[in-house]
């Protein structure tokens, strides 16, 4: 098998396309996307549902064939390098894919199998999030809460020592405490000098990657780290306060200063556009200058993008 | 008529002995906007079946729009909206179908459903897309039809499961837009969600814990007790007490 | 080879925790036997009969007397008028009629040259065949029965034997054929469902990207219906040997071994269909309408394929199971041994390394 060399790329992503017709329609899943991923970094994939993120992960776990472009997971080509990728990637699909009728041990233990490994080999890599689950050991995985159903699955994604690891939308519907830990898994499985490729639709989780690319619509918005993104992000966000909100977002939308206003949790943002040197903010509203956040970029990126 | 679109008192649902919704008590006004939050496995799916009059209660009382749980579930039903993220419409209907399907379900009137019908698919500029599968449509704009068909029969109150999962940002503050517009009409939205701004939208919220409700009020003033900056402080402090592990 | 076993032993946690699937594999071909064994024979019994004895002479009398005795037939009544049998026939009172006229004593005995009519209802045409053969047969035995003592030149005496079925049961017939369709429904169809399963359920996303070879995951999902086959098997000839008094005339091993090589064949034919199909619905319908539909109607266990119309019995030969049900026809019921059946072992194995290969070439190393 050729092995291609790459001092530090984990995963190579050249001009890969893929389109797939639906009823009479060809859908763009993947336009011409390139990147890399440096080896044992952790890298985010964000973007919402529909983006082509899963299409994304199955080219790259030589799941999915693809139009045009090339593709190298841990040095081997995706298509003709499959054998050896499927032994050095660990995968977590989007939805559960364990098996609900088996107990948590008895997956865990096929896993191991099928990989040619047992639980004891590895288990300390697997330690501190198996451990959560252990005491349920002999329930059946379909009986298991979201959260310890993640968790299982990732001790079985996790179970042969993957040099690579794929989670397509690990934390999707699942609440902010239980995301959050698992969040600080994927930093314990980062310094055990694995490389992850994690995809979500939260926009704040991008915070937590070393790298990401923003993808809507199967393009890349922007690739780089999350500090870069925000920081290298042009445009003036100001947030605004009044009394009555739903009223002042109608209002400011009016603003000749305000480029886009736009809900923001208790706030609104207000991009500013760009020539606006004076600005008058109505009595009664608070208002003050921050830095922009990913979800700001990517709601401009999006904006520019569908025009 | 009161002014309450909800009343819940001491409800409670058990599960071969295992508490999962346990005496919960609260009340939502008359187009209020109320989120429902919670940690995964915290009761809410099992509260908000029981207020739609899918699941029988194990004790307590409640009453939605004002019709009794126990007794008149059918009228609840015919008065109140729902949409999840999982269930919506019918993939292989086209749009147009789903919107007959679903307002002939609730008895409206064709020549009613004619009208209302051109009416929607102008709000949501879908008119070209009309005869399309809902299948072939973005996430975003499923999602969007789905509120507006759950709305459809004007129901006085619409219960929301997770509507904006997985949502592009632009489109998810579209959708919180449409929700504004369904309570200017009347409408009393309850809520869940992950997305922890959203819960800033709500006029009040509540937060449920091991199949308590743990916390209960405007986000300002929860974040004024727990001393939090944003809603998600709050919540990962009220969620963190959970001692289930179910 | 730790590997598969870990598979196999998956396998059949999935069987032995979905209790009602089991039961149902399991009590399917119980069922399947008392059935066809009690309810749905197409033999003939007590079907109702009228004779108009015009004659009344002691010869027709003795023959309507053997009729009555004959377990095939029940008198239901007995008059001189013609005329009431067509009102018989229309409500439905009566399958056959007999008419024996007037001159019937007088002519058989003076010129030895009598005559009798058959009227059957032959709405349903096999109900009719058959009650008129009976027929036939009763009234040639009373022919000789009263030529006994004189000896008539040039008649022809004709003999005949049921060979292997001397009672002429249904059973014979119908047990094999309960043997191929179980085997086909288990085989086939669960088989191509858990394959299916793991694809709908997305399991089959994470074995795909896994080093697992795809014979391993095909193999370990046919080896638990393989057992549970061989279960049915033993079922089935228990039953039908004990309580349907189906005879076993040939070699126990040999039935075993065939109908080995024939659970072989619908497993690999499982495969081939789980390999070409993405949902339960579909793999559902294949086995269904492709391979179960033409196996009950074109192996002959039904309907006789020596009255089909040449290209329907062309097609039958691409059935495996009419090639199974030969065999075991002959080696149960006929006695026959393996130099006897060879050609149709061979054609069987020669299907399932056939249907193996496809399955394999067919099976997806990736997903769509």
């Amino acid at each position: 098998m050729e092995k291609y060399h790459s001092e530090q790329a984990s995963i190579v992503v050249s001009s890969v396309s893929k389109s797939y017709t639906s009823g009479k329609t060809v859908v763009k899943a993947l336009d011409n996307i390139s990147f890399e991923v440096e080896k044992g970094s952790l890298f985010g994939l964000i973007g919402p549902d529909g983006a082509g993120k899963t299409t994304l992960f199955r080219i790259l776990t030589s799941l999915l064939l693809f139009d045009k472009g090339k593709a190298l997971v841990d040095g081997f080509d995706v298509i003709s390098g499959y054998k050896e990728i499927r032994k050095r990637i660990g995968y977590m699909p989007g939805r559960f894919s364990l098996y609900a009728d088996l107990t948590v041990q008895e997956n865990l233990n096929f896993f191991a199998s099928i990989f040619e490994t047992t639980i004891d080999e590895n288990y300390d890599l697997i330690k501190g999030i198996y451990a959560q689950i252990e005491p349920f050991k002999n329930r059946r995985a379909g009986k298991l809460s979201g959260g310890m159903k993640q968790k299982l699955a990732l001790s079985c994604a996790l179970i042969h020592r993957p040099s690579v690891l794929f989670l397509d939308e690990p934390t999707t519907g699942v609440d902010a405490v239980s995301r959050k830990e698992f969040w600080d898994m994927l930093k314990g499985l980062k310094n055990e000098g694995i490389t992850i490729l994690v995809s979500t639709p939260y926009m704040d989780e991008a915070n937590l990657c070393d790298k990401v690319a923003l993808i809507q619509s199967g393009s890349i918005l922007n690739i780089d780290t999350p500090h870069n993104i925000t920081h290298t992000f042009s445009k003036t966000i100001y947030r605004i306060k009044g009394r009555d909100m739903q009223a002042l977002l109608l209002q400011a939308r009016q603003w000749d200063f305000a480029e886009q206003v736009y809900p923001f949790g208790e706030y609104h943002h207000a991009v500013i556009r760009q020539q606006s040197t004076e600005l008058h903010f109505p009595e009664g509203v608070e208002a003050s200058r921050i830095h922009p956040g990913i979800e700001d970029v990517f709601i401009d990126l999006m904006r520019n993008h569908d025009q | 008529m009161t002014n309450k679109a909800i009343i819940v008192e001491k409800l409670s649902k058990t599960f071969n002995g295992f508490k999962a919704v346990d005496e919960i008590s609260f009340e939502v006004g008359r187009g209020e906007i109320f989120g429902f939050l919670g940690a995964n496995g915290a009761g809410k799916t099992t509260a908000m079946k029981m207020l739609c009059g899918l699941s029988m209660p194990s004790s307590g009382k409640a009453t939605v729009a004002g019709f009794d749980i126990y007794q008149e579930n059918e009228s609840i039903k015919k008065n109140i909206g729902y949409m999840s993220q999982k269930f919506s419409l019918y993939e292989d209907l086209t749009i147009r179908e789903n919107i007959r399907f679903y307002a002939g379900i609730y008895g409206i009137r064709p020549d009613i459903i004619k009208t209302k019908t051109v009416q929607l698919l102008t709000q949501l500029s879908l008119e070209k897309e009309a005869d399309q599968l809902v299948g072939q449509l973005p996430l975003g704009w499923k999602q969007k039809l789905a509120f507006s068909v759950a709305i459809f029969h004007d129901p006085q109150i619409v219960f929301l499961d997770e509507p904006t999962g997985g949502v592009d940002p632009i489109t998810r503050r579209d959708f919180w837009n449409m929700i504004y517009d369904a309570t200017a009409k009347g409408i009393t939205v309850f809520v869940t969600t992950h997305y922890m701004d959203e819960a800033e939208y709500c006029d009040r919220v509540s937060i449920m814990v091991d199949g308590q409700i743990d916390a209960l009020d405007t986000p300002g003033n929860l974040k004024r007790l727990y001393q939090a900056e944003s809603m998600d402080q709050v919540f990962l402090q009220i969620a963190r007490k959970a001692k289930r592990t179910e | 080879m730790k590997q598969f076993y870990h598979f196999i032993l998956k396998e059949f946690y999935h069987i032995f925790r979905d209790r009602k699937t089991l039961l149902i594999l399991l009590g399917m071909p119980m069922a399947q036997i008392i059935i066809f064994g009690f309810a749905l024979s197409n033999e003939v019994k007590n079907a109702h009969i009228t004779i108009v004895n015009q004659s009344n002479g002691a010869a027709s009398v003795q023959l309507v007397q053997k009729i009555e005795s004959s377990k095939y037939f029940e008198l239901y009544n007995q008059s001189t008028q013609t005329a009431d049998i067509e009102k018989m026939f229309k409500r439905g009172a009566i399958k056959v009629a007999l008419v024996i006229p007037s001159d019937f004593d007088k002519t058989i005995l003076a010129q030895n040259n009598a005559r009798l009519q058959i009227i059957a209802d032959a709405t349903d045409p096999n109900v009719a065949t058959t009650l008129t053969a009976y027929l036939s047969i009763i009234v040639a035995d009373f022919q000789k029965e009263i030529n006994q003592p004189n000896t008539i030149p040039y008649t022809i005496d004709l003999e005949t034997r049921m060979m292997y079925n001397p009672q002429l049961k249904g059973a014979y017939n119908f047990v094999p054929g309960v043997m191929a369709m179980v085997l086909l429904l288990v085989c086939t169809m669960m088989t191509s469902l858990t394959v299916v399963r793991e694809k709908e359920l997305g399991n089959m996303e994470i074995l795909l990207a896994s080093p697992v070879n795809p014979l391993i995951i095909i193999l370990a999902k046919a080896v638990p219906y393989l057992l549970l086959s061989i279960i049915n098997i033993i079922t089935i000839l228990l039953l039908s040997y004990f309580v349907l008094d189906v005879p076993i005339n040939g070699s126990l091993t040999l039935l075993f071994a065939v109908s080995i090589l024939f659970i072989l064949v619908s497993l690999s034919l499982g495969l081939l269909i789980s390999s070409v199909t993405d949902s339960q619905k579909s793999a559902m319908f294949i086995s269904l309408i492709v391979m179960f539909l033409p196996t009950v109607m074109f192996s002959g266990f039904i309907f006789p394929i020596e009255n089909m119309p040449l290209p329907l019995r062309t097609i039958s030969n691409i059935i495996p199971a009419k090639w199974y049900f030969i065999i075991v026809k002959s080696v149960m019921i006929k006695g026959l041994g393996f130099n006897l059946i060879w050609k149709e072992v061979l054609i069987l194995t020669g299907m399932m390394l056939f249907f193996f290969a496809m399955a394999i070439k067919k099976f997806k190393i990736r997903l769509s």
